[in-house]
């Protein structure tokens, strides 16, 4: 079947995805419109990345991996191949886990990868276990993707009927079963450790660190990988055509394509695949091949670079490369590559709001600072927007906000300190906390006289009120 | 017990001062043991740290640079530098607290906890002032009831996780969790699952809020009016270190005490509630005394102690020491048990005396056998075997050790028993032989350890099962502690005595025996079994010469009569008057119909104790009003041999006496000048130690030395000392108590082993559960009405082949007398058995059982 035509960009059956040109690395199959079927992804070259690595001996799949620098996309950015290595020798058996739980506000590449190439993640987490030894894959999807989950859960039927999952791939003597999860719908559970702790049938709150990697103890005790959607579906493309050619596409430290879903205020928000490192916000923004700039007659305000947990960023940003250190030198961090663009008529207070109710709602109600704080910062915003704000209530948040995460976080550039320095200097368990933080941190530092106006001129914008913990 | 371990230290630097730590430690502990206390909530020194509650942020420095950690989940490291005052700190804490609070109802003056409240004495000492918060509070329906005791306030509590990992981690009834997320997480119960735990009670005592509350405590007294001293539980043997609390001269609450070497501040529901009955109005406050007149006899009356004291002295008087026998005295606390002792043998001059109904074991058994404590039988790479009763249902605290200890330092567990247990899933190798083969299994079991030839014979239990269980106990490098009691009512003492033998061959084992009621090793280490003396001295090993030759008048001239024989004595009319104390035997002797005519037998029958009983109402004529736990001072010697104090906090009721005082106005009755100078717990003691070697450590600058932990008594085995006391000649064990002395490659220990039962018919298995039909429960308001309903328990299988329904109503029929039940099935049960709760509430199962019989074969009949 031929390539459909896309309007504008957009593909009709893998809605969110934009068409465009440019390097296709992991989303080539997105134009097919039956991209998830195994005999569309054999016809498109589909598990001859499998094969190619099947030929070599796992440690040179590793150090394949380890040569193209593949940066994990799930938010922190950590090289795949050193997290490899992290595994202890001789601890069998590894698990393979697969963060599928997307879930980050503005975030919706992932599911794409999911619904409409499921093979080529499956493929990934095969080359993955056949570099480090290992013979158990779980795959977690998150909880709401009903459609990810029953294409993923179709392919793994086709492949396991077509050999390539199972018992002695591909006539070789390499096995692995690949098993499908799917969370009960938690933010949280996108964290790797609450991510184990759901996968093994308990609540899914985070783990206590150390350990700080489920490497050293993660899945029923056993050292663990957890990788990322995206950073697996890299795999098939980089053995079939090698790190070196894939480390022509993107920066030196970055390299590769990534997917960024940037959503808000633009012309032609989507989905697109990037060119990692090298490309910037205001490429990406107002590029003709991309977003296609602010919708028409108004001006950018404001934009998160990185997901709902990241600390905005302001037109003077633009021009900063999407690569994970020169975002965290200025203070905030690319995260799971969700951009969500705000323009001039985006109320600073309200959007904060949303926000912060988002984290108030997916804390998972383990440690105090966190349950209670990010609450708390919602029903104070909440009752500014409703008018009743009181001019000790700016103060009061930033206050509340340092007692979730005190020290240079969420505004660290200015110290040439990392966004989330290390040990973090939170008082909660995980970021989650500190995630609500940032959004009024940004907003009062930026546009404090909004904060102001609405206290002292009581002029409250009408807000649908649904409360934090019920059904929406 | 530590003194062994290496003596490495870590040094860190707490608010500048160098401070030396346990390599491993927490820092919140290394820092509380130097003098500077971390404020926390949901750390607690007996669970594992979750790091929830944020409270115990510090600064601490491990090179790179302060940064905030919770110091309940951080171990010590060389080097370490904390700053527990520093601004970073108080900023975090205070926080923390104010975090805390915001949605905390702040109902204080109505709470229970105010004034013994952490959250409450916190804020008071790192929070802030006054609240910043205007928002409307988090709302809850409150309380709600999450079992029969105990109440939940989800608006009061902080989810400090302390109570659902208490009930996961600690007691294994994960019934209580969180529900919901963010700020509407609460602590609850499954749907239709109530926190039917046994321990329910300790969440209660953890919660460092008023969220928790148990009924019989409720809006009973404020903390500022309650009194406090240091006790010890009494409804088991495992003698739990308690504080009993009280206001007015009325106990109100108990609380668990952290005895390092005993509970670790845990205990069941039934140790912690028992105080209820105390309080209950229906306790006897005056002597009752009725008369035969004409063939039946009068209504009660009240009379005064002089009055009955007569009485009873001159019945006595009246007859030959032989026709004299006193039954019961485990309730007791050591001072009493000695003084009735003395009274018996010293005094009477009767060997008729037995503090165990036919329900416990050989005192040369018990006694004789090297004796484990506690931290031996959990001590970490241990190997257990359990000979004996279900440890949950019978000895609480103790299965919370045991579990510990399986599930975190290692601890192998072989057991078996005639059924699974609370522990069957922890179990290494669980091994449930036919009821009457335990011997002839353990003897089996021993010879495959041994690397010898073994028959399983009629035990019905797999040989590969077998021979996984006696690998394990051939690998126990450093030997195996038996846990050994009666596990079930219905398989006779001497078969279970025959197993400890065969045991004992076993290199370096030791015993710790699981002996069920309250202060049972006290009364036998006084001598309250026939031909026993104080200090485990044979009736047979006096000379006239001993240090009992100055302190008691005389010895019996005749070995006497155990429990049973005394019973069968007083159903021919041997026995003229018989004392009961804290003896029910109707109940709990294992056989009732020989209880029944025994106690119609005897022409004088004397009750000493707290309630009527079904046995007294039934024939006693005097009934003497005895002090409870709580109400008289004394000791109690757990099942290790640990003596620690009993202590008084209120007055009994009415004219109530001490029972050393009872059997010391009776002793100076019958003998004048017997018990001359015994007129305290404290005198009675110090002859105690003067004329029982065993006693000898027991003085008071040793009790007093050892408040909490007590005093552990000399034992053969645990002081590597040869050989305890054991009967001479004693033809039923059929061996010596140390060694084996026949060759294992028989079911060898007993020549007629049972066979199966016949065809549709069950070997019947009587166990005890946690709560039963008992007087103390009966007047339990808390505990009544959780004893479970007679339930006949048969395996799935043989629940398929008997065609009778599951839930139908049924009557066990054995030779002896018949019950009524509800048939169940239960996994637990091995095919052919049949399983009874001992004292179900209108179902006694000793209406089956024929003292002396190994085996009780039943049918089932529909009713």
């Amino acid at each position: 079947m031929d390539p459909q035509v896309a309007v504008n960009g957009y593909i009709a059956h893998a809605p969110g995805y934009v068409h465009n040109d440019g390097p296709k690395l992991i989303t080539s199959r997105f134009v097919h419109d039956d991209s998830f079927t195994l005999a569309r992804y054999e016809a498109t070259g589909g598990y001859e990345g499998l094969r190619a690595a099947l030929e070599t001996t796992p440690a040179a799949v590793h150090d394949e991996v380890r040569a193209a620098t593949l940066l994990g996309r799930g938010g922190a950015g950590f090289p795949a191949g050193v997290k490899w290595g992290f595994l202890p020798p001789g601890k069998h058996p590894y698990y393979l886990v697969v963060n599928g739980d997307e879930s980050e506000p503005g975030t919706y590449k992932d599911r794409l990868l999911m619904e409409r190439d499921p093979h080529q993640l499956i493929e990934g987490c095969l080359i993955a276990c056949y570099a480090l030894g290992l013979q158990q894959c779980f795959l977690y999807v998150r909880g709401e993707m009903a459609v990810a989950q029953e294409r993923i859960a179709a392919a793994l039927n086709e492949a396991y009927e077509a050999g390539y999952v199972g018992r002695d791939i591909c006539g070789t003597d390499f096995s692995v079963d690949i098993v499908m999860a799917w969370g009960a719908g938690a933010y949280i559970v996108g964290e790797e450790t609450a991510l184990i702790e759901s996968l093994e049938g308990r609540r899914g709150m985070p783990r206590l660190k150390p350990p700080y990697f489920p490497a050293a103890v993660g899945l029923y005790g056993q050292p663990t990988i957890v990788n990322n959607v995206e950073t697996l579906a890299n795999l098939p493309w980089m053995m079939v055509n090698g790190a070196e050619a894939y480390c022509r596409y993107g920066s030196e430290s970055s390299p590769g394509t990534r997917m960024f879903a940037v959503s808000g205020h633009l012309r032609r928000p989507g989905v697109y695949e990037v060119e990692h490192g090298v490309t910037t916000f205001r490429e990406l923004i107002y590029g003709d091949n991309f977003c296609q700039g602010i919708r028409d007659g108004h001006e950018l305000k404001m934009f998160i670079p990185g997901g709902g947990s990241a600390p905005w960023f302001f037109p003077e940003h633009l021009d900063l490369p999407l690569e994970a250190r020169p975002v965290g030198a200025a203070g905030s961090m690319l995260g799971s590559g969700a951009i969500v663009i705000m323009d001039d008529t985006t109320d600073a207070v309200r959007a904060a709001w949303r926000v912060v109710k988002f984290f108030a709602r997916e804390s998972c109600g383990k440690c105090t600072p966190c349950r209670e704080g990010t609450t708390w910062l919602e029903q104070i915003l909440r009752r500014i927007l409703d008018g009743e704000g009181r001019p000790s209530d700016i103060d009061l948040l930033l206050d509340i906000g340092d007692n979730i995460s005190p020290g240079p976080y969420p505004v660290a550039a200015h110290n040439g300190q990392e966004a989330v320095p290390f040990p973090p200097r939170q008082t909660t368990i995980c970021p989650l906390g500190p995630s609500a933080v940032a959004p009024v941190v940004s907003t009062i530092r930026r546009f404090r006289h909004e904060y102001e106006s609405k206290i002292t001129r009581r002029d409250a914008i009408p807000i649908e009120v649904v409360p934090v913990g019920a059904s929406q | 017990m530590t003194a062994t371990e290496p003596e490495t230290t870590v040094e860190i630097t707490v608010d500048g001062v160098a401070v030396e730590a346990r390599p491993g430690e927490m820092l919140i502990a290394a820092c509380e043991r130097s003098g500077t206390y971390i404020p926390r909530f949901c750390y607690h020194p007996r669970m594992s740290p979750v790091g929830m509650c944020r409270m115990c942020l510090v600064e601490v420095d491990t090179g790179r640079g302060f940064a905030l950690q919770p110091s309940c989940m951080v171990p010590v490291s060389e080097g370490m530098k904390v700053s527990t005052e520093s601004e970073v700190t108080k900023k975090a804490q205070d926080g923390v607290l104010e975090f805390l609070l915001i949605n905390h109802p702040l109902d204080c003056p109505v709470c229970d906890k105010g004034g013994e409240c952490p959250l409450q004495d916190q804020t008071m000492a790192y929070g802030p002032g006054e609240t910043r918060f205007v928002e409307e509070k988090r709302h809850f329906a409150k309380p709600i009831a999450i079992s029969e005791t105990v109440y939940l306030d989800r608006e009061r509590c902080i989810l400090c996780d302390r109570c659902t990992r208490f009930a996961d981690e600690v007691a294994g009834d994960a019934l209580i969790h969180f529900m919901g997320r963010g700020n509407h997480t609460e602590v609850n119960t499954f749907p239709d699952e109530p926190f039917a735990s046994y321990f329910s009670g300790n969440t209660v005592q953890i919660c460092p809020v008023g969220a928790l509350t148990a009924a019989p405590y409720r809006f009973k007294a404020r903390p500022w009016d309650l009194t406090e001293t240091l006790s010890t539980a009494w409804v088991d043997s495992v003698g739990a270190r308690v504080a009993v609390q009280a206001s007015r001269n009325r106990v109100l609450r108990v609380l668990g005490a952290d005895a390092d070497a005993v509970n670790w501040g845990w205990l069941t529901d039934k140790e912690r509630f028992a105080f209820e009955a105390l309080n209950s109005a229906e306790r006897l406050s005056a002597p009752m005394l009725r008369d035969a007149s004409g063939g039946g006899v009068s209504e009660w009356r009240e009379a005064g102690w002089g009055e009955a004291l007569d009485r009873i002295a001159g019945a006595v008087g009246a007859v030959p020491p032989e026709r004299v026998a006193v039954l019961g005295g485990a309730r007791l606390n050591n001072e009493a048990q000695y003084m009735w002792a003395k009274l018996a043998k010293g005094v009477i001059g009767t060997d008729n005396v037995d503090a165990q109904l036919g329900d416990g074991l050989d005192p040369a058994v018990v006694l004789g056998l090297p004796r484990a404590t506690i931290d031996d039988a959990c001590r970490p790479g241990g190997t257990v075997v359990l000979i004996g009763p279900d440890p949950k249902e019978e000895l609480g605290t103790l299965y919370l050790r045991l579990r510990h200890g399986i599930v975190n330092d290692g601890v192998k567990l072989v057991e078996v028993t005639p059924g699974a247990t609370g522990l069957s899933h922890l179990a290494q190798h669980s091994l449930h032989p036919r009821p009457g083969t335990t011997a002839a299994l353990v003897n089996a079991l021993v010879a495959a350890a041994a690397g010898d030839g073994f028959e399983t014979g009629s035990t019905g239990v797999d040989r590969s099962e077998l021979e996984a269980a006696a690998q394990c106990l051939s690998d126990a490098d450093d030997g195996v502690t038996v846990v050994l009691g009666r596990a079930s009512l219905a398989e006779g003492a001497e078969v279970v005595e025959a197993a400890a033998m065969e045991l004992s061959a076993l290199p370096s084992a030791r015993f710790l025996p699981a002996l069920r009621r309250g202060n049972v090793i006290g009364a036998l280490q006084a001598g309250l079994a026939p031909e026993l003396l104080p200090g485990r001295v044979g009736l047979d090993g006096i000379d006239g010469e001993g240090p009992l030759a100055g302190a008691w008048p005389r010895l019996p001239a005749a070995a006497g009569l155990d429990a049973a024989g005394v019973l069968r004595a007083a159903a021919r009319g041997d026995i003229d008057v018989l004392v009961l104390v804290g003896a029910d035997p109707l109940n709990d002797f294992i056989d009732r119909d020989l209880a029944y005519r025994g106690l119609r037998g005897a022409s004088l029958v004397v009750a000493v104790d707290l309630f009527m009983n079904d046995s007294s109402s039934l024939a006693a004529d005097i009934v003497l009003p005895a002090a409870g736990p709580t109400e008289c001072d004394g000791t109690f010697t757990n099942l290790e041999g640990r003596v620690s104090p009993m202590s008084r906090k209120v007055t009994p009721p009415g004219t109530s006496r001490p029972d050393w005082m009872i059997a010391a106005d009776l002793a100076e009755r019958l003998e004048p000048g017997s018990a001359e100078g015994l007129d305290s717990p404290e005198s009675i003691r110090e002859e105690l130690a003067r004329v029982s070697e065993v006693h000898a450590s027991l003085t008071e600058e040793a009790l007093n030395q050892n408040p909490v932990e007590g005093v552990l008594l000399a034992h053969p085995g645990a002081t590597g000392e040869a050989g305890g006391w054991r009967r001479s000649g004693r033809p039923t064990m059929g061996r010596s108590p140390v060694g084996r002395t026949e060759p294992a490659t028989g079911p060898a220990g007993r020549e007629d082993l049972p066979e199966a039962p016949p065809e549709g018919a069950f070997l019947l298995v009587a166990t005890r559960t946690m709560y039963d039909d008992g007087t103390m429960l009966r007047h339990c308001p808390s505990s009544h009405g959780l004893a479970p309903a007679a339930s006949a328990c048969i395996n799935p299988a043989d629940l398929d082949s008997s065609g009778l329904d599951e839930g139908a109503a049924v009557r066990i029929v054995s030779d002896f007398g018949h019950i009524e039940a509800t048939l169940t099935a239960d996994a637990g049960v091995p095919s052919g058995s049949l399983k009874v709760h001992w004292l179900a509430p209108g179902s006694p199962a000793n209406a089956l059982i024929a003292a002396g019989t190994d085996i009780t074969v039943v049918e089932v009949e529909a009713r």
